[in-house]
């Protein structure tokens, strides 16, 4: 096998079953198989899809940095999947809130939405995940040509919402949030680094 | 070197639900056969000092609330206690270790009796109660506990307070060795909170010293903690060393930390939102993952009881 078919028949199976993993550990605790969600389960549930998403974020936004400094450039095959389970984590925490928090009850969801900023700050990484999971295909990326770049930098906008809105939440101990500030603060950083190189390279 | 921690509690020890119902039926039966025969003072309170071990004379209250009290392991594996971690399970799994015992009180201030009291010596002169209260904590979610204490108007009656003393203040143990949580800031240690003379003279507060018929777990504020059942659960204070008459409004631990978010009074009060979330409903923790929220009372239900406290106070600025 090559590259590509490694990738293909068995780096991206793989990687998918493990970016799996955690969801249906989250269904596997709910059924008490596999452990226990405790005494508040709808909050368990909404942290460990929360936390995830950001995980997952973080992850993606490591591909690029990753595959500059090893040169593993079969790295970028990987990244549309990362990106689609962030979303997909993101969503879940979403829809967990709606439907086991709220219970649908639309006044309280309004509520939040337009008083709490941090709800706020959450939903619009949703919808900027939404847009990027809707653009993700092939034919969609072919068809937006320049836009889906424009598009899909956003990436950088949910990992800061995402931090942020983790951050804004936490009743006092940030510690946890700041890990993740930090390690995103060191994904964003290294782009500014290499494009600051490559532009004075290119003009010198 | 690898120290293995004895388990705390086995699942076969946990009494169920409907087991401690009946108990408690046999209990209520059994106390008031026994005080219609003896009609004298109580013994006084007396606690020992092993864990979980069974309370004996505790009377009933007419405070009690007919909720269905949620089970003992929802009761003590899901705690906001950062002395031992500010996870929900932290306290539970850190404060295994932690000995409540030799224990003593400290009662200072503007009041006719002071001094510094053992544990045993302070209870003495008070008789044990069950009260089983609702307790609504700040984040929305709330539980039903069976509570056992002393009253703390009466406490507060026992040490003659002068009329200089407008507040009550306590403070929890600052031991960073014995109270892992404590060696990082995350507040400014010790834990401190306090009521107005009024509110610790009312009938309800209690000085709890146990749950479910047995002595109080340490991650729920053993040996002795503050039970204000119409007050967000950060002002029920733990594992309490000292109790000051104070004649200004003393400084409380989560006010310091926010004052925004956080008042002095913390009234359950489902029409003043905390700034980042709503008031108004509130998750009852042991209702399933399908269970919806259910409304948050004013006063958290006991405004019948409470609500004269703050005639003409507004509770919007108050809160």
């Amino acid at each position: 096998m090559n590259t590509l078919q490694k990738v293909r028949f068995v780096g991206k199976p793989l990687v998918f079953l493990l970016c799996l993993a955690p969801a249906a550990l989250v269904v596997g605790d709910a059924l008490e198989i596999s452990g226990r969600l405790g005494a508040n389960p709808v909050e368990e549930i909404q942290d460990r899809f929360g936390i995830w998403g950001i995980r997952f974020i973080m992850i993606t936004l490591a591909v690029t940095p990753l595959r500059r400094i090893t040169g593993w450039n079969w790295l970028l095959r990987f990244r549309r999947m990362l990106g689609l389970f962030t979303f997909f984590y993101v969503l879940m925490h979403f829809l967990n809130w709606l439907i086991l928090d709220q219970g649908l009850l639309m006044s309280a969801i309004i509520e939040d939405l337009t008083l709490r900023p941090f709800i706020t700050l959450g939903f619009t990484a949703l919808l900027l995940l939404a847009a990027m999971a809707v653009t993700s295909t092939n034919g969609m990326r072919r068809r937006l040509g320049r836009r889906w770049d424009k598009l899909h930098y956003s990436a950088y906008a949910v990992g800061i919402l995402g931090v942020w809105h983790y951050w804004w939440q936490v009743k006092k101990d940030t510690s946890d949030a700041w890990i993740y500030a930090i390690i995103l603060a060191v994904l964003l950083g290294y782009r500014l680094w290499w494009r600051r190189r490559h532009q004075k390279n290119r003009g010198g | 070197m690898l120290i293995k921690k004895p388990a705390d509690i086995r699942p076969s020890e946990i009494t169920s639900k409907e087991n401690y119902l009946n108990r408690r039926d046999f209990i209520r039966a059994g106390s008031i056969a026994g005080a219609s025969l003896l009609a004298g003072p109580a013994v006084g309170a007396i606690v020992p000092d092993q864990r979980r071990a069974k309370l004996a004379d505790v009377a009933r209250s007419k405070f009690s609330t007919i909720e269905v009290p949620n089970s003992y392991e929802d009761i003590t594996t899901y705690n906001n206690f950062y002395e031992f971690g500010t996870g929900k399970d932290d306290p539970y799994r850190n404060a295994l270790d932690f000995d409540p015992r030799p224990w003593s009180i400290t009662v200072d201030g503007h009041a006719e009796k002071t001094g510094t009291f053992h544990f045993e010596d302070f209870i003495k002169p008070f008789d044990l109660e069950e009260r089983i209260y609702r307790m609504r904590c700040v984040e929305a979610w709330s539980m039903v506990i069976p509570w056992v204490g002393i009253s703390l108007a009466d406490v507060v009656k026992h040490y003659q307070p002068t009329s200089k003393a407008r507040y009550v203040a306590f403070e929890t143990l600052h031991d960073p060795v014995r109270m892992p949580g404590q060696r990082r800031r995350v507040l400014d240690w010790p834990y401190r909170e306090g009521l107005t003379i009024a509110e610790a003279s009312n009938a309800l507060p209690i000085l709890a010293v146990g749950v479910y018929g047995e002595t109080m777990p340490n991650q729920n504020g053993g040996p002795i903690r503050l039970v204000v059942p119409w007050k967000y659960g950060f002002k029920g204070i733990k594992s309490i060393v000292r109790i000051h008459f104070a004649e200004k409004q003393p400084q409380t631990s989560w006010n310091m930390a926010a004052a925004r978010e956080y008042g002095f009074y913390a009234n359950v009060n489902p029409e003043v939102d905390h700034p980042r979330w709503s008031q108004a409903r509130e998750r009852r923790i042991g209702a399933g993952l399908f269970a919806a929220k259910q409304p948050t009372l004013m006063f958290n239900g006991y405004g019948e009881q409470v609500a004269h406290l703050y005639d003409g106070l507004d509770l919007r600025k108050n809160y």
